[in-house]
C-alpha cells in the first residue's frame, strides 16, 4: 500500500456528473442488484457498510440511492461472487477510489494521531490523575482555622 | 407591520442583553446592591422581547406573509398547520431565534427561581449568561435576519423540505436546544464561580440541576432524532455517527460525566476545578455542535443552511466564549484550591473513573468528527471517518465504563470495599452471563451481540442489586416496600437512568442481528423473512393535504394468522416534487416489522423489509434515562433551597 497520491482517485469532472445524476426519487435499492446466496450477500453487506459512498454527505453504499453508491455495490457484490475474501474486495476498491472510499480510515501518517486518540486521552487522563494523587498526597494541607469552621458547618448541614 | 415589529423587538432585546451582560456584573464587582438588582428585570425583559420577536415570527409563518423572504423560503400555504408552526424553527434564521428564546427563558428562570442564590452569584450568572445572549442576538441581527422583507410579495412559498415535514421536527430541535442552552446556565455558574473565586459545596448543589435538567432535555432529543432517522429516512438505521448527531452526542458525554462530577462537588467539597472545567467544555460542545450544524462546515445530512459568512460569526463567537473561558480558567482556577481526601476504591474513585472514561469517549468521537476537516486543510488528505471507526475505537472505552457502572453506583463515598460491593452483585453477573449464553444458544448471534447482550443485562440487574440493597430486599423482605418508599427519588433516578442504559444496549445489540431482504412482489405474491410471510396485497394512489401517495398493502403472517398490515408509502410533494418514502413500522416491544415501498414496475412493487429485534429497546432506554433524571431532579433534596454559604440555617 502505497501513500495517497500513488492511486487513481475519481476526476473531479467524474465526481460532479456523478452529483448530477443524483437520483431525484427516493429508491429502496434493486432486488436484482443483490446476490441471490444470502450467506455471500450478507458478507457484500458488511463489506460495503465499511465504504462510503463519495458523493452522498457521509453514507455507506448500503445506504445510499446515488448511482454512485449502486455502482460500488454491485463491483463489491463482483467481487464477493468471484471468490475475493474480504480484505481484498475492500483492497480492490481502495486501490481505485483512494482512503476516502474507507469509512474506517487506514492507519498512516494522517491518521496515526486519530487512531491513537482512544490511548492518548485515556493515558493523559490517567497521567493527570496520578500527578494530582502524588502532589495533594505528598503535602495535604493543613486546615486553616476557617476552613475547620466551614467543614463543621458543612457537616452540620450535610446532615440536616 | 407585524415583521417589523419583530425586528424591533429583537433589536430590543440586543440592548437589553448588553445591558444585561454589563450592570449586573459591574455590581457584583463593586457590592452594589442596586445594580445586582437590575439582573432580574433585565433577564425577564430580554424573555419578553425574544418572545415577542419569536411570536411575530410564528404570525409571519401561520399566516403565510409572503413578504418575509425566510417564510417565502421555508413555507407554502397548503402546508398543514402544525407545520408552519414547527416550520418556524425548521429553519437557520428560526432555529437560532429559538435557541435564543431558549436561553432568555432559561436567563428568566435564573431570575425567577434563584431566589436563594447569594446575590452576588446570581448577578453575575444572569450577567454571563447576557453575555452570550448579545453574541447570538447579534448573530441574528447581522447575518440572520428571519425579518427580512421581500417587495413584491411573491404568490407562495416555496414549501418546507418535505423531510422536514413531520410531528418529529416539532419537538425534536426544541428538545435540543433546551439541552445545549442548560448548558449555557451551567457555563455561567461555572464563570461566575471563577469570577468569584470560589466553588463550594452550595455551587454544586445549584448547578447540579441545571446540569440534570440540560442532561435530560438532551437524552430526549438524541432520542428522538435517532428515532425519527428510522422512520423517516428509511434504511432502519438509527444512528450514522454523523457530525450533526456526534455534535448532539459531544455535549451529552461532557453533560454526563458534569452531572457525576457535580454529585462530588456537592457531597464531598471536591473535584471542584475539574467540575468547573466540565461546566465550560459541555456548553463549548453545544456551542461546537451549533457551529457545526449551522455552518455547514461539514458535509452532512443536516447542513441545510450552507452560509460561510455565517460559519465564520459563529466561530468568531465560539472562539470569544471558549478561549475567554478557558483563559478565565487558567487565570482563577488556581485560587480554588483542592481539598478532600479519598480512597481510590470509593463513590468519589468511582466518579472520577467514570469521567475519565466519559472524556475518553467525548474525545474519540470530537477527534473523529473534526479529523477529516483537519486533514483536509493542513495536508490536503481526503479521508473518511464513519461508523466502523467510531465503533472499533469508542468500544474499548465504552465496555469497562458500563462494567464498572454497576460497581461504582453501589459503591460508599470516602473508602469503599470492592470484594463487598461484588459479593451484593454476584446474582447480577450471574443473571447476565445467562442472559448472555441463552443469547448464544437461542441465535448464535456474533461476538458483539452478545456481548452487548450481556452488558445490558448486567446494566439492568445491577440497578436492580442497588435498589435492591438499598431497601433490604433480601435481608428485610418484610419491611422492603416501607423502604422502597422511603428511599431518595435520586436513589430511584440514577438506578432508573444505569438501567435504562442497559435497555438502550440492548436495543443496540438487537439491532447488530436485524435482518432485512429486498423484493419484487406482484399483488398477491409473498416472501419469507425471519419466520414471517410477508404478502404484497396490492398498491393503490393516496392523496394527502400536500403530497400525493402510492400506498402499498403488506399483510405479514405468522403461522398463517396476520400479524398486521403495513402500508409503506412513496409521497411526491406537489410544491417542489420532491419524493419521500415513508416507512411503515409495526412493534410488539420485541421486534419491529419495517416496511418500505421501492418503485413499481408495472404491477410489481420493489419492497425492502426488515426484522429488527429489540429496536424500540433503543428509544425506550433513551426515554427512561431522561425519565430516571427527572426523577432524581424532583428529588426533596434539589428542590429546597441550597444552603447559604455562610451562617444561614437550612430548613430541614
Amino acid at each position: 500500500m502505497g501513500g495517497v497520491s500513488g492511486r487513481a482517485n475519481p476526476s473531479p469532472v467524474l465526481l460532479l456528473l456523478l452529483v448530477l445524476t443524483f437520483p431525484a426519487l427516493a429508491a429502496v435499492g434493486r432486488p436484482e442488484d443483490r446476490l441471490a446466496d444470502p450467506v455471500l450477500e450478507s458478507r457484500a453487506e458488511t463489506i460495503g457498510r465499511e465504504l462510503r459512498c463519495m458523493v452522498c454527505q457521509n453514507q455507506s453504499i448500503e445506504d445510499s440511492d446515488a448511482d454512485l453508491a449502486r455502482d460500488l455495490r454491485r463491483l463489491v457484490r463482483e467481487r464477493v461472487a468471484a471468490g475475493d475474501s474480504d480484505a481484498a474486495v475492500v483492497d480492490f476498491i481502495h486501490d481505485r477510489y483512494g482512503d476516502y472510499v474507507l469509512l474506517k480510515p487506514p492507519f498512516n501518517a494522517v491518521t496515526a494521531l486519530l487512531w491513537a486518540m482512544p490511548i492518548i486521552a485515556l493515558g493523559g487522563g490517567l497521567i493527570a490523575i496520578f500527578a494530582r494523587r502524588r502532589r495533594s498526597a505528598a503535602e495535604p494541607a493543613p486546615l486553616t482555622e476557617a476552613e475547620r469552621r466551614r467543614l463543621a458547618e458543612l457537616e452540620r448541614d450535610g446532615a440536616a | 407591520m407585524i415583521p417589523e415589529l419583530g425586528h424591533f423587538a429583537l433589536a430590543l432585546a440586543c440592548v437589553l442583553a448588553i445591558a444585561q451582560s454589563v450592570l449586573p456584573v459591574v455590581g457584583a464587582a463593586r457590592r452594589d446592591a442596586r445594580l445586582m438588582g437590575t439582573a432580574v428585570p433585565f433577564a425577564l425583559g430580554q424573555l419578553v422581547a425574544v418572545g415577542a420577536a419569536f411570536l411575530c415570527l410564528v404570525w409571519a409563518y401561520v399566516v403565510n406573509d409572503t413578504t418575509v423572504v425566510n417564510v417565502v423560503a421555508n413555507s407554502h400555504s397548503a402546508k398543514p398547520l402544525i407545520y408552519k408552526i414547527s416550520g418556524t424553527w425548521g429553519n437557520h434564521e428560526g432555529s437560532m431565534l429559538l435557541w435564543v428564546l431558549i436561553l432568555s427563558f432559561c436567563g428568566a428562570a435564573v431570575a425567577l427561581f434563584g431566589r436563594a442564590l447569594p446575590t452576588a452569584l446570581k448577578a453575575r450568572v444572569i450577567g454571563v449568561l447576557g453575555w452570550i445572549a448579545v453574541g447570538f442576538l447579534l448573530f441574528i441581527l447581522f447575518t440572520s435576519n428571519p425579518f427580512t422583507r421581500v417587495w413584491p410579495p411573491v404568490p407562495d412559498g416555496r414549501g418546507l423540505n418535505p423531510v422536514l415535514q413531520d410531528p418529529g421536527l416539532a419537538m425534536h430541535p426544541p428538545t435540543l436546544y433546551f439541552g445545549y442552552v442548560g448548558y449555557a446556565v451551567t457555563f455561567a455558574f461555572a464563570i461566575a464561580a471563577l469570577l468569584e473565586g470560589r466553588v463550594d459545596a452550595a455551587w454544586g448543589r445549584w448547578v447540579r440541576p441545571w446540569a440534570l435538567g440540560a442532561w435530560c432535555f438532551l437524552s430526549v432529543g438524541i432520542t428522538m432524532g435517532s428515532w425519527w432517522a428510522y422512520y423517516e429516512l428509511g434504511w432502519g438505521g438509527y444512528w450514522f455517527w454523523d457530525p450533526v448527531e456526534n455534535a448532539s452526542l459531544l455535549p451529552w458525554l461532557a453533560g454526563t460525566a458534569l452531572l457525576h462530577s457535580a454529585i462530588v462537588v456537592e457531597k464531598r467539597d471536591t473535584l471542584k476545578v475539574w467540575s468547573v472545567l466540565l461546566a465550560i467544555l459541555a456548553f463549548a460542545m453545544s456551542l461546537l455542535g451549533t457551529f457545526l450544524v449551522r455552518s455547514g462546515v461539514l458535509n452532512s445530512v443536516h447542513a441545510f443552511a450552507n452560509d460561510p459568512a455565517r460559519g465564520v460569526f459563529i466561530l468568531a463567537l465560539l472562539m470569544v466564549y471558549v478561549a475567554g473561558a478557558f483563559a478565565l480558567f487558567a487565570w482563577r482556577a488556581p485560587r480554588l484550591a483542592p481539598t478532600g481526601i479519598f480512597a481510590p476504591i470509593s463513590r468519589e474513585g468511582a466518579l472520577v473513573l467514570n469521567n475519565l472514561l466519559i472524556c475518553s469517549i467525548a474525545a474519540v468521537v470530537l477527534a473523529g468528527t473534526l479529523w477529516p476537516m483537519f486533514a483536509d486543510i493542513l495536508t490536503g488528505a481526503r479521508i473518511s471517518v464513519g461508523p466502523p471507526f467510531f465503533n472499533s475505537a469508542t468500544a474499548p472505552l465504552a465496555i469497562p465504563l458500563v462494567i464498572a457502572m454497576p460497581i461504582g453506583a453501589m459503591m460508599p463515598w470516602k473508602r469503599a470495599d470492592l470484594w463487598a460491593v461484588l459479593q451484593r452483585l454476584w446474582w447480577a453477573a450471574v443473571a447476565a452471563l445467562a442472559i448472555g449464553f441463552v443469547t448464544l444458544a437461542v441465535a448464535g448471534y456474533p461476538v458483539w451481540p452478545v456481548l452487548g447482550m450481556t452488558l445490558a443485562a448486567w446494566l439492568i440487574f445491577g440497578a436492580a442489586a442497588d435498589i435492591a440493597d438499598r431497601i433490604a430486599l433480601f435481608r428485610r423482605p418484610g419491611q422492603a416496600f416501607r423502604r422502597a418508599l422511603a428511599l431518595p427519588r435520586a436513589a430511584w433516578g440514577a438506578a432508573i437512568a444505569h438501567g435504562a442504559i442497559g435497555i438502550s444496549l440492548a436495543g443496540i445489540s438487537g439491532m447488530g442481528v436485524a435482518t432485512d431482504t429486498l423484493v419484487q412482489l406482484q399483488a398477491g405474491q409473498s416472501t419469507r423473512l425471519a419466520g414471517y410471510e410477508w404478502r404484497m396485497d396490492g398498491v393503490s394512489d393516496v392523496t394527502g393535504p400536500n403530497y400525493r401517495a402510492r400506498r402499498a398493502t403488506v399483510t405479514v403472517l405468522k403461522d398463517g394468522s396476520v400479524v398486521t398490515v403495513l402500508t409503506p408509502e412513496r409521497r411526491t410533494f406537489i410544491v417542489d416534487g420532491q419524493t419521500t418514502a415513508e416507512a411503515a413500522i409495526h412493534t410488539n416491544a420485541l421486534r419491529d416489522l419495517y416496511a418500505v415501498l421501492g418503485e413499481e414496475r408495472g404491477t410489481a412493487a420493489v419492497l425492502r423489509l426488515h426484522h429488527n429485534p429489540f429496536a424500540p429497546w433503543i428509544w425506550f432506554g433513551g426515554l427512561a434515562m431522561a425519565f430516571g433524571g427527572m426523577l432524581s431532579l424532583s428529588d426533596r433534596r434539589m428542590r429546597v433551597a441550597a444552603p447559604a454559604p455562610k451562617g444561614a440555617t437550612v430548613p430541614a
